[in-house]
């Protein structure tokens, strides 16, 4: 049996537009979500901001329920089962909110450790081995307000893990992160497999995923577009070529244009300095760099490369070719 | 058992610490009861002798205490959606109800500061002095009045849970139930339809148990209904705490701002 089981997982919520002719939308997040993740596995969820990765996590952790489909956690209904779920997860998100600024980060940890059952007289070792293994030893008696993101995020991670869950849900936890801090928060999510959890990670770095996931699933508009191992889904793009053209100042249409040509999988824009870089995914067999060049009407061409693709530009595809 | 009462008090100790830090709260808990208890002292200074004073000053002193209940929960309940820790303290095993208590009870044990400084106010600028006719019974009729309108508290912030702008009702709340509840004017002045409201709000019974404690009379009855009441408050809140949940999470209000 999976650890967490989600089948075919939907989620609308419903709002509201205008201020004296109300109407009302509804707004598909999730739309038939299926996976399973096995124990002490690491999966990932991988997807750009709005894709419905927040929306799948939290009905998993009971925070919301689903208009359609169902999901279990450790053979739990997240629906029906509440409190058992509750009881053998934790829940990680990224960003400054979720703790107490006013107090400590003692007293949130002490606190939080009463609420998720922690014995009283093991709330002590427990909170001295978490702060430990996040780093926060030193610092718990400072009021969280003089806490640094990172530091913030650190002591989310610890409230988590309080109860010693054997499930882990982590919601883009290391999001606005300086690189030194989400290194050490992704060593610290590595060891929690090594721990003999089961954890289940939202991310939209592509990196993040293939550095610490034994399995990915990519969800874009509500929907997984594919899934597999960080490799299986690399080999899904290798057959491919990545024409990378520096542009200054793209004019308007230009992706619209050089996506009608024949032969393009995706084009995505990143931005360098001055500069933006027009990225596009084509098949191995096909040369486009000259038709490419003729879309891009009057503005100014830096350096053009032409190289094989990585991990992320199969998430661009992937993520490119739902839109 | 333990395990409830032990999460019912340390929740009562963090929520206090946590609502003892903020210095714009502070500033407002230190103004309010003096401004509520001089617009009373001078209402009644015209008309009125020392009793009649005690008799406003008291009935300040839970104004004070209900106004930091009913307007607080409301803005607890949406700064913990705004910092995030709403859908935290939902994700947890404990019993919601176990937590949300603890949160409204530490708002109106703050509002005891409201009755020590409106006495104290009394006594200093308007030179009112205490003196108790039953000093155990006002003991005790202080601290039921705080648990039952920190009860009244926790019905309000099971509503917060699920609509977000019922906060804005906490402040709706605030002023007729100064009049309802008799604090400055006797309920044998309100017409006789209020009355069956009035008896159904636990401050009605506070307020008459503290004064009657002081000025003399038989607050006991009126402490076991104001305890009486705040028992069903926090029973009506946990029958329907469930049902709010689920409503919250069907409709995704947990974290909504």
């Amino acid at each position: 049996m999976a650890v967490i089981e989600a089948r075919d997982l939907h989620r609308t919520y419903k709002t509201t537009t205008g201020t004296i002719r109300r109407r009302s939308l509804e707004v598909e997040a999730v739309r038939g979500v299926t996976f399973d993740v096995e124990k002490g596995e690491l999966f990932g969820l991988l997807g750009p901001n709005g894709a419905g990765k927040t929306t799948t996590i939290k009905m998993l952790i009971t925070l919301l329920i689903p208009t359609s489909g169902d999901a279990r956690v450790l053979g739990y209904d997240v629906v029906k089962d509440v409190r058992e779920v509750r009881k053998r997860i934790g829940y990680v998100f990224g960003g400054d909110r979720g703790v107490y600024e006013r107090l400590s980060g003692l007293d949130n940890l002490r606190y939080f450790a009463e609420l998720y059952g922690v014995p009283g007289r093991e709330i002590r070792p427990r909170i001295e081995e978490l702060l430990e293994l996040v780093g926060l030893k030193g610092r718990e008696k400072e009021r969280v307000e003089g806490y640094s993101r990172g530091m913030k995020q650190r002591l989310h991670v610890a409230r988590g893990l309080l109860h010693d869950p054997p499930v882990v849900f982590l919601d883009e936890p290391t999001i606005g992160l300086d690189p030194v801090g989400a290194r050490e928060l992704r060593a610290t999510i590595a060891s929690l497999t090594q721990a003999g959890k089961t954890v289940l990670l939202t991310t939209h770095y592509m990196f993040e995923a293939d550095a610490l996931c034994d399995r990915i699933a990519v969800i874009a508009k509500g929907e997984i577009v594919a899934h597999g191992t960080p490799a299986h889904l690399k080999a899904g793009v290798e057959e491919g070529a990545v024409v990378e053209v520096e542009v200054f100042g793209i004019p308007d249409g230009t992706v619209e244009r050089v996506r009608e040509l024949e032969g393009v999988r995706s084009v995505g824009v990143e931005e360098r300095e001055q500069a933006q870089v027009l990225v596009v995914q084509t098949p191995a067999d096909v040369e486009l760099t000259g038709a490419i060049l003729g879309r891009i009407d009057g503005a100014s061409v830096g350096r053009i490369s032409r190289r094989e693709p990585t991990l992320e530009d199969a998430y661009v595809a992937l993520v490119g070719s739902s839109e | 058992m333990k395990a409830a009462v032990r999460l019912l008090a340390l929740g009562w100790v963090f929520h206090l610490k946590m609502l003892s830090r903020s210095a714009f709260d502070g500033l407002l808990g230190v103004m309010w009861p003096l401004f509520f208890a001089t617009v009373a002292f001078f209402m009644f200074q015209a008309g009125g002798g020392q009793q009649t004073l005690l008799y406003a000053s008291l009935g300040a002193a839970v104004m004070g205490i209900w106004s930091m209940t009913s307007t607080s929960a409301g803005s607890a309940l949406q700064r913990e959606r705004w910092n995030g820790t709403l859908e935290v303290l939902v994700a947890a095993p404990a019993n919601f109800a176990l937590v949300l208590l603890p949160l409204t009870i530490a708002m109106s044990t703050i509002g005891i500061y409201c009755l020590v400084a409106t006495l104290l106010w009394g006594r200093l600028v308007f030179g009112i002095e205490l003196e108790l006719v039953h000093p155990l019974l006002f003991a005790i009729s202080v601290p039921a009045a705080v648990l039952s309108i920190g009860a009244f508290g926790f019905l309000l912030a099971v509503s917060f849970v699920r609509y977000r702008f019922a906060w804005a009702l906490g402040n709706l709340f605030e002023y007729p139930v100064w009049l309802i509840c008799g604090f400055l004017v006797p309920l044998s002045l309100l017409p006789s339809w209020v009355r069956p409201i009035s008896w159904l709000l636990a401050p009605t019974w506070g307020v008459r148990a503290i004064r009657e404690s002081a000025l003399g009379g038989s607050p006991l009855p009126d402490v076991l209904i104001c305890l009486a009441l705040g028992a069903a408050y926090v029973l009506a809140g946990v029958l329907v705490l469930d049902t709010v949940l689920r409503a919250a999470r069907a409709k995704a209000a947990l974290s909504l701002t």
